[in-house]
């Protein structure tokens, strides 16, 4: 894929190197701008962790989420994901620390926080740069989406994972 | 509304922390959580402008103007109050190809524009018409490319193969993207 993309821009006669360092420092200007939130959420989660409560709420979902299919870990990162973006990289990286990158757990964490984005940011941002507070079906219709994608996730990665 | 879930978090954990008698574990927790989340910033450093990086060069190389021709029929098949080379639909579909390219700072201005000009002939002022519904929903669905974000946070939590689950993102990305219309696309269809 790099080589590839290399070649072709070589082909199209891009200004390579100009043209990479400038994304380069586009990608560490937004990891920078999100930086502070993903430290304060980051502490957020390990006070969680550290208190036992991924401990007592994997145990309460477990029964709902045995029912439904879907591994109890991974659900506070569901519950997350549509609220916050920060939020849910710190949770997917506590998974991650805890279950391994490369576990089933892992990877279906993965997958989930990838697949979709921060709903409800998208929503006020789109609809309140034109001043609509009104938005009929959407925040429906994305939410629904948002529960689908979870299964959608964890079956992905059962079925070929 | 992260002031509040943040505040959830540290009472939560206060709370649960004092039930379960893991107070000194807590306190240790505040400090380290600060450390580790500076070292993961710089881990994912690399990853991520390495990526950013080479799609600027996809970007440069005329492969933004390509994928916009391959969407343009699939847009205006979704967003039929507009007319394929509108203003409008010029900048859904340079906000749609910045998405997939993972160009998210690129992303957001042409969105905004996009919804300015969708709004111009929207023909009820106060109330967002089906394009324009559909249009945010995608927003809210990501399709990209090379996830660079969780490629970054696989990489750093010492995962042997950061980019295994790329297909699956990818499955499970455009079947939430297909859902979210077809839900929306009900709703309007019951509504009307």
């Amino acid at each position: 894929m790099i080589v590839f993309t290399v070649i072709f821009g070589a082909f199209k006669k891009v200004d390579l190197f100009g043209a990479f360092t400038e994304g380069a420092r586009d990608g560490i200007n937004a990891l920078i701008s999100v930086a502070p939130s993903l430290i304060g959420l980051i502490v957020g989660v390990s006070m969680l962790e550290a208190s036992g409560f991924f401990e007592i709420l994997t145990q309460l979902l477990q029964p709902v989420c045995d029912c439904i299919g879907i591994p109890a870990e991974v659900l506070p990162l569901g519950l997350m994901r549509p609220v916050t973006g920060s939020g849910s990289f710190a949770i997917l990286n506590s998974i991650m620390q805890r279950y391994g990158a490369d576990s089933i757990i892992g990877k279906t964490a993965s997958v989930m926080a990838g697949s979709t984005e921060t709903t409800f940011y998208a929503i006020t941002v789109y609809f309140g740069a034109v001043g609509l507070k009104n938005t009929r079906c959407t925040i429906p219709s994305a939410l629904l989406a948002d529960i689908l994608g979870m299964f959608f996730a964890v079956y992905s990665v059962r079925l070929f994972g | 509304m992260l002031s509040y879930i943040w505040l959830g978090m540290v009472a939560v954990s206060f709370v649960c922390a004092l039930c379960g008698n893991h107070m000194e574990q807590l306190s240790k927790a505040v400090l380290d959580g600060a450390d580790k989340a500076v070292e993961l910033v710089i881990s994912m450093a690399g990853v991520m402008s390495l990526w950013t990086g080479i799609m600027k060069i996809a970007d440069r190389g005329g492969l933004t103007a390509i994928i916009s021709k391959l969407l343009s029929p699939i847009l205006s098949k979704l967003m039929p109050d507009y007319d394929s080379d509108s203003a409008a639909m010029k900048a859904v579909s340079a906000n749609i190809t910045a998405n997939i390219l993972g160009l998210g700072n690129a992303a957001t201005p042409f969105g905004i524009a996009a919804m300015k000009e969708m709004q111009k002939t929207n023909k009820n002022v106060s109330s967002p018409n089906n394009s324009m519904i559909i249009f945010v929903i995608i927003n809210t669905a990501s399709i990209q490319l090379i996830p660079t974000t969780i490629a970054a946070l696989r990489q750093a939590a010492g995962s042997t193969m950061p980019y295994s689950i790329l297909p699956y993102i990818w499955i499970t990305s455009v079947l939430t993207l297909i859902s979210g219309i077809v839900i929306a696309k009900l709703f309007n269809v019951s509504s009307t």
